[in-house]
Protein backbone atom coordinates (compact mmCIF):
# COMPACT_ATOMS: atom_id res chain seq x y z
CA UNK A 1 0.00 0.00 0.00
CA UNK A 2 1.24 3.37 -0.84
CA UNK A 3 2.69 5.39 2.49
CA UNK A 4 0.68 8.70 0.97
CA UNK A 5 -2.13 7.44 -1.24
CA UNK A 6 -3.66 5.23 1.76
CA UNK A 7 -6.90 3.52 0.67
CA UNK A 8 -8.56 5.60 3.27
CA UNK A 9 -7.07 8.77 2.07
CA UNK A 10 -8.56 7.63 -1.53
CA UNK A 11 -11.63 6.61 -0.14
CA UNK A 12 -12.16 10.37 0.94
CA UNK A 13 -10.82 11.74 -1.74
CA UNK A 14 -13.13 9.75 -3.72
CA UNK A 15 -15.58 9.73 -1.57
CA UNK A 16 -16.16 12.98 0.65
CA UNK A 17 -18.37 13.02 3.68
CA UNK A 18 -20.03 16.24 4.41
CA UNK A 19 -19.78 17.37 0.99
CA UNK A 20 -21.39 20.49 -0.67
CA UNK A 21 -23.21 23.33 0.77
CA UNK A 22 -25.91 23.78 3.15
CA UNK A 23 -28.72 26.56 2.96
CA UNK A 24 -29.60 28.22 4.99
CA UNK A 25 -26.34 27.82 7.14
CA UNK A 26 -25.12 30.26 9.96
CA UNK A 27 -21.37 30.52 9.21
CA UNK A 28 -19.57 30.40 6.08
CA UNK A 29 -16.35 30.99 4.84
CA UNK A 30 -14.44 30.37 1.62
CA UNK A 31 -10.66 30.36 0.81
CA UNK A 32 -7.85 28.92 -1.40
CA UNK A 33 -3.97 27.76 -1.94
CA UNK A 34 -2.30 30.24 -3.67
CA UNK A 35 0.19 28.26 -4.58
CA UNK A 36 -1.92 25.61 -6.48
CA UNK A 37 -5.10 27.87 -7.03
CA UNK A 38 -7.15 24.99 -4.86
CA UNK A 39 -10.67 26.15 -3.60
CA UNK A 40 -12.93 25.59 -0.65
CA UNK A 41 -15.54 26.36 0.92
CA UNK A 42 -17.70 25.38 4.21
CA UNK A 43 -21.08 26.36 5.07
CA UNK A 44 -22.21 25.81 8.93
CA UNK A 45 -25.44 25.52 10.75
CA UNK A 46 -24.95 26.30 14.64
CA UNK A 47 -27.30 24.71 17.07
CA UNK A 48 -27.19 25.45 20.93
CA UNK A 49 -23.40 26.60 20.46
CA UNK A 50 -22.19 23.32 18.59
CA UNK A 51 -21.10 22.51 14.95
CA UNK A 52 -24.32 21.26 14.03
CA UNK A 53 -24.18 20.24 10.38
CA UNK A 54 -21.36 21.04 8.03
CA UNK A 55 -20.54 20.86 4.25
CA UNK A 56 -17.56 21.72 3.02
CA UNK A 57 -17.35 22.20 -1.58
CA UNK A 58 -14.82 22.71 -3.56
CA UNK A 59 -11.55 21.57 -5.55
CA UNK A 60 -8.32 20.35 -4.93
CA UNK A 61 -6.02 17.26 -4.19
CA UNK A 62 -6.55 14.28 -2.77
CA UNK A 63 -4.61 15.41 0.36
CA UNK A 64 -6.61 18.60 0.51
CA UNK A 65 -9.38 16.59 0.00
CA UNK A 66 -9.03 13.76 2.09
CA UNK A 67 -8.32 15.89 5.12
CA UNK A 68 -11.28 17.98 5.04
CA UNK A 69 -13.01 15.49 4.86
CA UNK A 70 -11.50 13.35 7.83
CA UNK A 71 -11.47 16.69 9.81
CA UNK A 72 -15.67 17.70 8.55
CA UNK A 73 -16.43 14.53 10.69
CA UNK A 74 -14.78 15.51 13.69
CA UNK A 75 -16.16 18.89 13.86
CA UNK A 76 -20.09 18.10 13.77
CA UNK A 77 -20.70 18.08 17.76
CA UNK A 78 -18.11 20.45 18.74
CA UNK A 79 -18.84 23.81 20.08
CA UNK A 80 -18.08 26.53 17.71
CA UNK A 81 -15.61 27.99 20.52
CA UNK A 82 -13.62 25.20 20.70
CA UNK A 83 -12.89 25.20 16.27
CA UNK A 84 -9.97 27.76 16.37
CA UNK A 85 -8.05 26.05 19.23
CA UNK A 86 -7.73 23.30 16.59
CA UNK A 87 -4.37 23.08 14.92
CA UNK A 88 -1.97 22.32 12.25
CA UNK A 89 -0.83 18.70 14.51
CA UNK A 90 -4.47 17.70 15.23
CA UNK A 91 -5.21 17.98 11.46
CA UNK A 92 -2.09 15.82 10.10
CA UNK A 93 -2.83 13.28 13.61
CA UNK A 94 -6.42 12.82 12.16
CA UNK A 95 -4.99 11.99 8.38
CA UNK A 96 -2.30 9.37 9.60
CA UNK A 97 -0.04 9.98 7.04
CA UNK A 98 3.32 11.87 6.99
CA UNK A 99 2.86 15.30 5.19
CA UNK A 100 5.97 16.68 3.52
CA UNK A 101 6.39 20.62 3.81
CA UNK A 102 5.46 20.88 0.00
CA UNK A 103 1.84 19.14 1.00
CA UNK A 104 1.56 20.62 4.29
CA UNK A 105 -1.08 23.71 3.54
CA UNK A 106 -2.41 20.58 1.06
CA UNK A 107 -3.37 19.47 4.14
CA UNK A 108 -4.45 22.35 6.21
CA UNK A 109 -6.79 24.33 3.62
CA UNK A 110 -9.75 22.33 5.10
CA UNK A 111 -9.25 23.52 8.42
CA UNK A 112 -8.09 27.14 7.45
CA UNK A 113 -11.47 27.67 6.03
CA UNK A 114 -13.27 25.71 9.35
CA UNK A 115 -11.56 27.63 11.51
CA UNK A 116 -12.24 30.81 9.57
CA UNK A 117 -15.87 30.19 9.47
CA UNK A 118 -15.71 30.42 13.35
CA UNK A 119 -13.50 32.97 13.71
CA UNK A 120 -13.40 35.32 10.22
CA UNK A 121 -9.80 35.20 10.62
CA UNK A 122 -8.41 33.55 7.26
CA UNK A 123 -4.84 32.50 8.88
CA UNK A 124 -3.14 29.39 7.89
CA UNK A 125 -2.92 26.99 11.39
CA UNK A 126 0.34 26.22 12.76
CA UNK B 1 16.74 13.50 -33.19
CA UNK B 2 17.67 17.18 -34.55
CA UNK B 3 20.52 17.47 -31.46
CA UNK B 4 22.86 14.64 -30.82
CA UNK B 5 20.96 14.28 -27.42
CA UNK B 6 23.76 12.07 -25.85
CA UNK B 7 26.47 14.92 -26.07
CA UNK B 8 24.18 17.53 -25.41
CA UNK B 9 23.40 15.68 -21.38
CA UNK B 10 26.75 15.04 -20.62
CA UNK B 11 27.02 18.82 -20.66
CA UNK B 12 24.46 19.16 -17.48
CA UNK B 13 25.99 18.04 -14.60
CA UNK B 14 22.41 17.66 -12.82
CA UNK B 15 21.33 15.14 -14.99
CA UNK B 16 23.87 12.55 -13.46
CA UNK B 17 21.48 12.73 -10.26
CA UNK B 18 19.67 10.12 -9.34
CA UNK B 19 16.17 10.54 -7.17
CA UNK B 20 14.31 7.42 -5.46
CA UNK B 21 16.74 4.88 -6.92
CA UNK B 22 15.43 6.97 -10.49
CA UNK B 23 18.06 8.63 -13.19
CA UNK B 24 16.53 12.33 -13.13
CA UNK B 25 14.11 13.28 -15.88
CA UNK B 26 13.76 16.95 -15.62
CA UNK B 27 10.55 18.06 -17.91
CA UNK B 28 10.05 21.25 -15.83
CA UNK B 29 11.85 23.77 -18.18
CA UNK B 30 9.32 25.84 -18.67
CA UNK B 31 9.95 26.69 -15.15
CA UNK B 32 13.48 26.95 -14.96
CA UNK B 33 15.77 25.07 -17.21
CA UNK B 34 19.18 23.68 -16.26
CA UNK B 35 22.33 25.15 -16.17
CA UNK B 36 25.36 23.27 -18.63
CA UNK B 37 28.52 22.95 -17.21
CA UNK B 38 29.74 26.23 -19.52
CA UNK B 39 27.48 28.37 -17.36
CA UNK B 40 28.41 27.11 -13.81
CA UNK B 41 32.17 27.42 -15.08
CA UNK B 42 31.87 30.71 -16.84
CA UNK B 43 30.35 32.27 -13.39
CA UNK B 44 32.80 30.16 -11.34
CA UNK B 45 35.75 31.51 -13.44
CA UNK B 46 34.96 35.10 -13.07
CA UNK B 47 34.46 34.98 -9.76
CA UNK B 48 37.79 33.29 -9.30
CA UNK B 49 39.60 35.53 -11.38
CA UNK B 50 37.97 38.83 -12.59
CA UNK B 51 35.39 39.64 -10.19
CA UNK B 52 35.05 43.54 -9.16
CA UNK B 53 32.32 45.63 -9.78
CA UNK B 54 31.42 47.01 -13.18
CA UNK B 55 31.51 50.80 -14.29
CA UNK B 56 33.35 52.08 -11.49
CA UNK B 57 37.38 50.02 -10.68
CA UNK B 58 39.92 52.24 -12.86
CA UNK B 59 41.58 48.89 -11.14
CA UNK B 60 42.05 45.81 -13.52
CA UNK B 61 39.68 43.86 -12.30
CA UNK B 62 37.12 46.64 -12.57
CA UNK B 63 37.82 46.78 -16.28
CA UNK B 64 38.11 43.02 -16.15
CA UNK B 65 34.27 42.41 -15.53
CA UNK B 66 33.31 45.47 -17.09
CA UNK B 67 34.32 43.99 -20.27
CA UNK B 68 33.02 40.44 -19.80
CA UNK B 69 29.96 42.51 -18.58
CA UNK B 70 29.01 44.55 -21.34
CA UNK B 71 30.57 42.08 -23.69
CA UNK B 72 27.88 39.98 -22.09
CA UNK B 73 25.23 42.62 -23.20
CA UNK B 74 26.44 42.71 -27.02
CA UNK B 75 26.50 38.86 -27.59
CA UNK B 76 22.89 38.86 -25.95
CA UNK B 77 21.50 41.52 -27.64
CA UNK B 78 22.83 40.03 -31.13
CA UNK B 79 21.49 36.99 -30.11
CA UNK B 80 17.95 38.15 -30.42
CA UNK B 81 19.07 41.20 -32.93
CA UNK B 82 18.43 43.64 -31.11
CA UNK B 83 20.44 47.34 -30.10
CA UNK B 84 22.87 46.49 -27.24
CA UNK B 85 22.25 50.24 -26.08
CA UNK B 86 18.59 49.64 -26.09
CA UNK B 87 19.04 46.09 -23.90
CA UNK B 88 18.74 46.51 -20.51
CA UNK B 89 19.43 43.97 -17.90
CA UNK B 90 16.83 43.65 -15.30
CA UNK B 91 16.19 40.74 -12.16
CA UNK B 92 13.60 39.12 -14.36
CA UNK B 93 11.40 39.13 -17.19
CA UNK B 94 8.95 40.32 -14.19
CA UNK B 95 10.79 43.21 -13.49
CA UNK B 96 11.07 44.02 -17.39
CA UNK B 97 7.21 44.15 -17.77
CA UNK B 98 7.11 45.98 -14.82
CA UNK B 99 9.49 48.53 -15.99
CA UNK B 100 7.42 49.86 -18.83
CA UNK B 101 4.51 49.55 -16.71
CA UNK B 102 5.84 52.33 -14.63
CA UNK B 103 8.04 54.32 -16.73
CA UNK B 104 6.42 54.05 -19.89
CA UNK B 105 2.64 53.75 -18.86
CA UNK B 106 3.13 56.17 -15.85
CA UNK B 107 3.37 58.89 -18.34
CA UNK B 108 1.14 57.95 -21.39
CA UNK B 109 -1.68 55.51 -19.86
CA UNK B 110 -4.92 58.03 -18.55
CA UNK B 111 -8.38 57.78 -17.98
CA UNK B 112 -10.26 56.32 -20.70
CA UNK B 113 -7.64 54.78 -22.44
CA UNK B 114 -7.43 50.56 -22.69
CA UNK B 115 -4.61 48.66 -22.10
CA UNK B 116 -4.85 45.10 -24.17
CA UNK B 117 -3.59 41.89 -22.82
CA UNK B 118 -4.69 38.14 -23.28
CA UNK B 119 -6.17 35.49 -21.50
CA UNK B 120 -3.34 33.27 -21.94
CA UNK B 121 -1.04 36.01 -19.80
CA UNK B 122 1.18 34.83 -17.82
CA UNK B 123 0.80 36.72 -14.00
CA UNK B 124 3.39 38.86 -14.41
CA UNK B 125 2.20 40.12 -17.55
CA UNK B 126 -1.31 40.79 -15.99
CA UNK B 127 -0.82 42.23 -12.97
CA UNK B 128 1.44 45.20 -13.20
CA UNK B 129 -0.87 46.48 -16.07
CA UNK B 130 -3.89 45.85 -13.31
CA UNK B 131 -2.03 47.83 -11.15
CA UNK B 132 -1.64 50.42 -13.86
CA UNK B 133 -5.48 50.35 -14.33
CA UNK B 134 -6.00 50.83 -11.05
CA UNK B 135 -3.89 54.14 -10.74
CA UNK B 136 -4.40 55.90 -14.16
CA UNK B 137 -8.65 54.98 -14.44
CA UNK B 138 -7.20 53.09 -17.75
CA UNK B 139 -9.37 49.91 -18.78
CA UNK B 140 -7.92 46.47 -18.78
CA UNK B 141 -9.31 44.39 -21.99
CA UNK B 142 -8.52 40.90 -23.05
CA UNK B 143 -7.91 39.28 -25.98
CA UNK B 144 -9.88 35.92 -25.39
CA UNK B 145 -8.62 32.34 -25.92
CA UNK B 146 -10.19 30.07 -28.21
CA UNK B 147 -10.97 26.04 -28.05
CA UNK B 148 -7.97 25.26 -30.09
CA UNK B 149 -6.19 27.34 -27.60
CA UNK B 150 -5.27 30.54 -29.70
CA UNK B 151 -6.08 34.20 -29.98
CA UNK B 152 -9.06 35.33 -32.37
CA UNK B 153 -7.39 38.08 -34.39
CA UNK B 154 -10.85 39.13 -35.49
CA UNK B 155 -11.44 39.97 -31.79
CA UNK B 156 -8.38 41.67 -31.55
CA UNK B 157 -9.37 43.98 -34.57
CA UNK B 158 -12.42 44.75 -33.20
CA UNK B 159 -11.10 45.56 -29.87
CA UNK B 160 -8.50 47.34 -31.37
CA UNK B 161 -11.04 49.47 -33.24
CA UNK B 162 -12.05 51.30 -30.63
CA UNK B 163 -9.11 53.70 -30.78
CA UNK B 164 -8.62 53.85 -27.27
CA UNK B 165 -5.94 50.97 -26.75
CA UNK B 166 -2.72 52.33 -25.76
CA UNK B 167 -1.14 49.19 -25.02
CA UNK B 168 -1.35 45.76 -26.37
CA UNK B 169 1.16 43.22 -23.88
CA UNK B 170 1.20 39.63 -24.89
CA UNK B 171 3.05 36.59 -24.33
CA UNK B 172 5.28 35.31 -27.32
CA UNK B 173 4.84 31.70 -25.98
CA UNK B 174 2.01 30.80 -23.49
CA UNK B 175 3.79 28.95 -20.60
CA UNK B 176 0.69 26.66 -20.27
CA UNK B 177 -0.74 25.83 -23.59
CA UNK B 178 2.31 26.31 -25.43
CA UNK B 179 0.59 28.26 -28.61
CA UNK B 180 3.09 30.29 -30.63
CA UNK B 181 1.75 33.51 -31.21
CA UNK B 182 1.96 35.32 -34.33
CA UNK B 183 4.12 37.72 -33.00
CA UNK B 184 4.53 39.77 -36.34
CA UNK B 185 1.02 40.15 -37.32
CA UNK B 186 0.15 40.82 -33.81
CA UNK B 187 3.05 43.97 -33.17
CA UNK B 188 1.98 45.08 -36.94
CA UNK B 189 -2.23 45.75 -35.93
CA UNK B 190 -1.44 46.75 -32.65
CA UNK B 191 0.89 49.65 -34.87
CA UNK B 192 -1.63 50.27 -37.43
CA UNK B 193 -4.01 50.93 -34.23
CA UNK B 194 -1.51 53.52 -32.60
CA UNK B 195 -0.94 51.03 -29.42
CA UNK B 196 2.65 50.46 -28.57
CA UNK B 197 3.53 46.69 -27.84
CA UNK B 198 5.01 45.02 -25.04
CA UNK B 199 5.93 40.88 -25.72
CA UNK B 200 6.68 38.68 -22.90
CA UNK B 201 9.02 36.77 -24.72
CA UNK B 202 9.98 34.56 -21.42
CA UNK B 203 9.29 31.43 -23.14
CA UNK B 204 10.45 32.08 -26.49
CA UNK B 205 14.01 33.08 -26.40
CA UNK B 206 15.05 29.81 -24.56
CA UNK B 207 13.76 27.22 -27.57
CA UNK B 208 13.73 29.19 -30.61
CA UNK B 209 15.12 31.61 -33.15
CA UNK B 210 13.61 35.05 -31.77
CA UNK B 211 14.46 37.78 -34.52
CA UNK B 212 13.44 41.55 -32.57
CA UNK B 213 14.18 43.29 -35.61
CA UNK B 214 11.93 41.34 -37.33
CA UNK B 215 9.09 40.99 -34.42
CA UNK B 216 9.42 45.32 -34.35
CA UNK B 217 7.90 45.27 -31.07
CA UNK B 218 8.42 48.41 -29.22
CA UNK B 219 9.64 46.11 -25.60
CA UNK B 220 10.54 42.55 -25.48
CA UNK B 221 10.94 41.08 -21.98
CA UNK B 222 12.76 37.45 -21.16
CA UNK B 223 14.74 35.99 -18.64
CA UNK B 224 17.91 34.15 -18.28
CA UNK B 225 16.98 31.33 -16.02
CA UNK B 226 14.46 29.50 -18.71
CA UNK B 227 17.14 30.13 -21.45
CA UNK B 228 19.87 27.78 -19.48
CA UNK B 229 21.40 30.98 -17.80
CA UNK B 230 21.31 32.28 -14.46
CA UNK B 231 18.23 34.51 -13.15
CA UNK B 232 18.54 37.68 -14.52
CA UNK B 233 16.11 39.39 -16.92
CA UNK B 234 16.44 41.49 -20.26
CA UNK B 235 14.07 44.15 -21.64
CA UNK B 236 15.28 44.80 -25.32
CA UNK B 237 13.43 48.21 -26.27
CA UNK B 238 12.85 51.24 -29.01
CA UNK B 239 15.44 53.61 -28.66
CA UNK B 240 12.79 56.76 -29.05
CA UNK B 241 10.83 55.17 -26.65
CA UNK B 242 13.25 54.34 -23.84
CA UNK B 243 15.00 58.48 -23.92
CA UNK B 244 11.94 59.79 -23.51
CA UNK B 245 10.74 57.50 -20.38
CA UNK B 246 11.66 58.24 -17.17
CA UNK B 247 13.81 56.01 -14.99
CA UNK B 248 12.42 53.07 -13.08
CA UNK B 249 14.30 53.28 -9.99
CA UNK B 250 16.30 55.64 -8.93
CA UNK B 251 19.98 54.93 -7.37
CA UNK B 252 22.99 54.47 -8.04
CA UNK B 253 25.07 54.35 -11.94
CA UNK B 254 21.58 55.15 -13.13
CA UNK B 255 22.36 59.12 -12.88
CA UNK B 256 23.88 61.89 -14.93
CA UNK B 257 24.77 64.51 -11.89
CA UNK B 258 23.12 64.51 -8.77
CA UNK B 259 21.99 67.75 -7.54
CA UNK B 260 20.32 68.26 -4.21
CA UNK B 261 16.93 68.85 -5.17
CA UNK B 262 17.28 66.69 -8.36
CA UNK B 263 19.37 64.46 -10.95
CA UNK B 264 19.94 64.05 -14.07
CA UNK B 265 20.09 60.27 -15.81
CA UNK B 266 22.92 58.52 -17.47
CA UNK B 267 22.80 57.61 -20.97
CA UNK B 268 21.18 53.73 -22.22
CA UNK B 269 20.84 51.05 -20.95
CA UNK B 270 22.16 52.35 -18.15
CA UNK B 271 19.76 55.00 -17.09
CA UNK B 272 17.26 51.71 -16.30
CA UNK B 273 20.10 50.13 -14.29
CA UNK B 274 20.18 51.16 -10.78
CA UNK B 275 22.65 50.05 -7.99
CA UNK B 276 24.91 46.98 -8.79
CA UNK B 277 24.09 44.94 -11.45
CA UNK B 278 23.56 40.93 -11.09
CA UNK B 279 26.98 40.89 -12.95
CA UNK B 280 28.34 37.23 -12.87
CA UNK B 281 24.54 36.10 -13.92
CA UNK B 282 25.13 38.31 -17.19
CA UNK B 283 27.86 36.75 -17.71
CA UNK B 284 26.60 33.33 -16.96
CA UNK B 285 23.86 34.46 -19.55
CA UNK B 286 26.47 35.94 -22.09
CA UNK B 287 28.15 31.82 -22.20
CA UNK B 288 24.21 30.29 -21.75
CA UNK B 289 23.42 32.15 -25.15
CA UNK B 290 27.16 31.13 -26.65
CA UNK B 291 25.74 27.50 -25.43
CA UNK B 292 22.76 27.87 -27.33
CA UNK B 293 24.44 29.21 -30.45
CA UNK B 294 26.36 26.60 -30.85
CA UNK B 295 24.05 24.47 -31.06
CA UNK B 296 22.15 26.36 -33.08
CA UNK B 297 18.52 27.70 -32.18
CA UNK B 298 17.08 26.39 -35.65
CA UNK B 299 18.53 23.04 -34.48
CA UNK B 300 16.84 23.77 -30.67
CA UNK B 301 13.33 24.25 -31.88
CA UNK B 302 13.22 20.96 -34.43
CA UNK B 303 14.36 19.43 -30.97
CA UNK B 304 11.75 20.81 -29.29
CA UNK B 305 8.59 20.11 -31.64
CA UNK B 306 10.30 16.80 -32.47
CA UNK B 307 10.01 16.03 -28.83
CA UNK B 308 6.30 18.05 -28.18
CA UNK B 309 5.23 15.76 -31.45
CA UNK B 310 6.15 12.86 -29.81
CA UNK B 311 4.61 13.42 -26.40
CA UNK B 312 1.24 14.65 -27.92
CA UNK B 313 0.83 11.22 -29.66
CA UNK B 314 1.62 9.40 -26.68
CA UNK B 315 0.33 11.01 -23.65
CA UNK B 316 -3.24 10.21 -25.25
CA UNK B 317 -2.30 6.55 -24.52
CA UNK B 318 -2.49 7.21 -20.90
CA UNK B 319 -6.52 6.30 -20.37
CA UNK B 320 -8.79 9.83 -19.36
CA UNK B 321 -5.51 12.09 -20.10
CA UNK B 322 -6.61 15.62 -21.59
CA UNK B 323 -4.59 17.46 -23.29
CA UNK B 324 -4.56 21.46 -23.64
CA UNK B 325 -3.79 23.89 -26.10
CA UNK B 326 -2.96 23.83 -30.18
CA UNK B 327 -2.87 19.72 -31.88
CA UNK B 328 -0.40 21.16 -34.28
CA UNK B 329 3.09 20.59 -32.75
CA UNK B 330 4.07 23.00 -35.81
CA UNK B 331 1.83 26.21 -34.04
CA UNK B 332 3.24 25.22 -30.13
CA UNK B 333 6.46 25.25 -28.07
CA UNK B 334 7.54 22.53 -26.01
CA UNK B 335 5.28 22.80 -23.07
CA UNK B 336 2.25 20.48 -22.77
CA UNK B 337 -0.26 21.28 -20.04
CA UNK B 338 -2.62 18.05 -19.18
CA UNK B 339 -4.76 16.52 -16.78
CA UNK B 340 -6.17 13.17 -15.76
CA UNK B 341 -9.70 12.50 -14.95
CA UNK B 342 -10.13 11.13 -11.18
CA UNK B 343 -6.61 12.86 -10.42
CA UNK B 344 -5.64 16.15 -9.17
CA UNK B 345 -2.20 17.45 -10.67
CA UNK B 346 -0.93 17.56 -7.57
CA UNK B 347 -1.27 14.03 -7.27
CA UNK B 348 -0.06 13.38 -10.33
CA UNK B 349 3.33 15.38 -9.84
CA UNK B 350 3.70 13.55 -6.47
CA UNK B 351 3.48 10.17 -8.19
CA UNK B 352 5.30 11.30 -10.56
CA UNK B 353 7.93 12.03 -8.58
CA UNK B 354 8.32 8.79 -6.56
CA UNK B 355 10.22 8.45 -10.01
CA UNK B 356 12.41 10.93 -10.62
CA UNK B 357 9.78 12.56 -13.14
CA UNK B 358 9.92 16.34 -12.32
CA UNK B 359 6.49 17.88 -13.53
CA UNK B 360 4.96 20.99 -12.87
CA UNK B 361 1.34 21.07 -11.31
CA UNK B 362 -0.80 24.02 -10.45
CA UNK B 363 -2.22 27.00 -11.89
CA UNK B 364 1.23 27.68 -13.84
CA UNK B 365 0.87 31.54 -13.05
CA UNK B 366 -1.85 31.80 -15.03
CA UNK B 367 -5.31 31.92 -13.12
CA UNK B 368 -7.55 33.44 -15.38
CA UNK B 369 -6.41 30.93 -18.35
CA UNK B 370 -7.03 28.26 -15.56
CA UNK B 371 -10.73 29.73 -15.40
CA UNK B 372 -11.22 29.80 -18.76
CA UNK B 373 -9.94 26.17 -19.17
CA UNK B 374 -12.53 25.13 -16.23
CA UNK B 375 -9.52 23.96 -14.33
CA UNK B 376 -8.00 24.69 -10.91
CA UNK B 377 -4.88 23.55 -12.28
CA UNK B 378 -3.15 21.16 -15.04
CA UNK B 379 -0.09 19.46 -14.95
CA UNK B 380 2.53 20.60 -16.94
CA UNK B 381 5.60 18.83 -18.60
CA UNK B 382 8.19 20.83 -20.79
CA UNK B 383 11.23 20.17 -22.68
CA UNK B 384 14.81 21.50 -23.35
CA UNK B 385 17.85 20.58 -25.42
CA UNK B 386 18.68 17.90 -22.52
CA UNK B 387 15.40 16.06 -23.03
CA UNK B 388 15.22 12.66 -25.09
CA UNK B 389 12.46 10.51 -26.22
CA UNK B 390 12.70 8.45 -23.50
CA UNK B 391 11.99 11.02 -20.99
CA UNK B 392 8.80 11.40 -22.52
CA UNK B 393 8.45 7.59 -22.23
CA UNK B 394 9.22 7.96 -18.81
CA UNK B 395 6.44 10.12 -18.13
CA UNK B 396 3.99 8.13 -19.35
CA UNK B 397 5.24 4.99 -17.58
CA UNK B 398 4.96 7.05 -14.08
CA UNK B 399 1.13 8.21 -15.03
CA UNK B 400 0.31 4.74 -15.59
CA UNK B 401 1.57 3.73 -12.25
CA UNK B 402 0.22 6.91 -10.52
CA UNK B 403 -3.28 5.89 -11.96
CA UNK B 404 -3.06 2.35 -10.29
CA UNK B 405 -2.08 3.36 -7.04
CA UNK B 406 -4.84 5.71 -7.47
CA UNK B 407 -6.91 2.49 -8.11
CA UNK B 408 -7.94 4.26 -11.69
Amino acid sequence: MDALYRDYILDHYKNPRNFGELDPHDLEFHDHNPLCGDELGVHIVVEDGRVADLRFHGQGCAISQAAASITSDELIGLPVSEVPELDADWVIDQLGIEISPTRRKCALLGLKVMRGATTGDPSWPE
Amino acid sequence: MAVAATDIRADFPVLAREINGHPLVYLDSAASAQKPRAVIEAMERFYSESYGTVHRGVYELGREATELFEGARERIAAFVNWDPVCSIFTRNATEAINLVAYSWGRENVGPGDEVLITEMEHHSNIVPWQLLCEETGARLRYVSVGDSGELSLDELDSVLASGRVRLFAFAHVSNVLGTINPVEELVRRARAAGAVTVIDGAQAVPQMPVDLGAIDADFYAWTGHKALGPATGLLHGRRELLKQMRPFLGGGHMISRVEREHSTWNELPWKFEAGTNAIAEAIGLGAAIDYLSSIGMDAVRRHERELTAYALERLPEVEGLTLYGPSDPDRRGGVISFSIEGMHPHDIAELCDREAVCVRAGHHCAQPLMRCLGVGATARASFHVYNVREDVDRLVDALGRAREVFGL
